[in-house]
């Protein structure tokens, strides 16, 4: 059943999903969680974890979706994704609290908010338009969900620091969040020499 | 008429009072993602636009028929309809549009703002508020991406709509039309907005205090 796996090719798919096309810092997905929950590291960790979570049980249903149903009615494709997606993360959900009430405890109220996160459609849909199969796209779960997780983290860590910080009076709060995202953004950049130097 | 008031503010504060990106920072991925030329700008808010009238009327109308504990649902049921005829009527007509907005259309679907509206208006209201409330803020926020769409791309290119507007000797900032420039651009726009905001209300307040010191004197 297993294909031979290329073992190069999805840790491109993982490096680009996590740091070279940063799904939060690249694609604006999911800015949110990005600004609302980025007050403190350990929010913003746990609200990676459950990230990771539902990017994969999308990468999944997406996955399934593509395989066996969308060939048949591709003008159903984002009402597909939307309520199969959804319902799956409730019905996930609705495991673990049985299964294990401490990761349910862990992740928390974020797992139900996280569905409607532009994150989780964009990767069904990047997914889709990249082609991708079902090993490549759990990969590709995996990464855009580090990258995710990455951001939230770094952008905790920085704003811990700027709240000791004297800022001028009218760019605090959002106005702020945003110019060290653009930082960040930038730094983030340079991995996409990455790419241009093996290429 | 004594409902024309009314209507006509729902209307109007979704342009400035509410506007849903600058004030609520509502449907910040769209707002950034595909606003690095002004065109784009538009042709996203035209989507916008359509998709937010039309599920915000059929909800309106819908609304004694919707179960409460599957609203919101019904409501992404609906607004996925809409995206997916604004996909499709997008690439039938402006292929190359679509083709650079990319996958950022049917992610519409996910815009905080049209569900936010559907919620916190249309389910509550008639048509005609509805409509109204639903043109103000997809106007408010078309306005607020051709802004961001408009300064990107005349500071990242040298040109608005593609047409050069300094000459050849300009050296474009390409910085402002990656992904850094958008969420530089939008953190400064805020930041002038709240220190315009800041300074008209010393200003009130320097007014108030004289007027009192002058009938103190």
């Amino acid at each position: 059943m297993l294909p031979e796996i290329d073992f190069a090719g999805l840790l491109w798919i993982f490096v680009a999903a996590s740091v070279v096309n940063n799904f939060t810092l690249s694609y604006f997905l999911g800015l949110c969680p990005f600004l609302g929950v980025s007050g403190r590291i350990e929010t913003a960790l746990r609200m990676g974890m459950a990230n990771i979570f539902v990017l994969l049980v999308t990468s999944l249903c997406a996955s399934l979706l593509n395989t066996f149903v969308l060939p048949h009615a591709p003008y159903l494709r984002l009402l597909a994704f939307i309520v199969v997606i959804a319902s799956t993360v409730q019905f996930v959900e609705m495991a673990i609290k049985k299964l294990s009430p401490a990761l349910f405890r862990a992740l928390g109220i974020f797992l139900p908010l996280i569905t409607t996160n532009c994150a989780i459609l964009g990767l069904a849909l990047f997914q889709t338009n990249k082609q991708y199969g079902f090993i490549e796209g759990i990969v590709f779960a995996l990464g855009a969900g580090c990258g995710l997780t990455l951001a939230l983290v770094l952008m905790a860590g920085i704003r811990e620091e700027n709240e000791l910080a004297t800022i001028p009076e009218a760019l605090k709060g959002a106005a702020m969040s945003f110019l060290v995202a653009g930082i960040l953004s930038m730094a983030f950049m340079g991995f996409a020499g990455l790419f241009s130097a093996t290429s | 008429m004594a409902s024309e008031q009314p209507t006509y503010e729902e209307l109007i504060k979704g342009l400035w009072r509410e506007n849903p990106v600058f004030i609520q920072l509502l449907g910040l991925c769209p707002a950034l993602a595909v606003t690095n030329s002004a065109i784009n700008a538009l042709a996203m808010g035209a989507a916008t636009t359509f998709v937010l009238v039309g599920s915000s009327l059929l909800v309106s109308s819908l609304r004694s028929l919707i179960p409460k504990q599957v609203r919101i649902t019904t409501f992404i049921i609906v607004i996925a309809t809409f995206v997916t005829v604004a996909d499709f009527t997008l690439q039938a007509l402006a292929p190359v549009v679509h083709k650079e907005l990319g996958a950022f259309i049917a992610l519409i679907v996910v815009n905080c703002l049209i569900l936010g509206r559907q919620e916190a208006f249309a389910s509550r209201h008639s048509q005609r508020p509805a409509l109204a409330d639903a043109l103000g803020m997809s106007l408010g926020f078309s306005f607020a991406l051709f802004l961001l769409g408009a300064i990107r791309e005349i500071l990242g290119s040298g040109s608005l709509f593609g047409v050069s507007l300094f000459g050849p000797d300009f050296e474009p900032w390409v910085i402002m039309i990656l992904p850094p420039g958008g969420f530089i651009t939008l953190g400064l726009l805020l930041g002038v907005f709240a220190w315009f905001k800041e300074h008209r209300e010393r200003a009130s307040q320097q007014a108030a205090l004289d007027t009192g010191e002058r009938r103190a004197a």
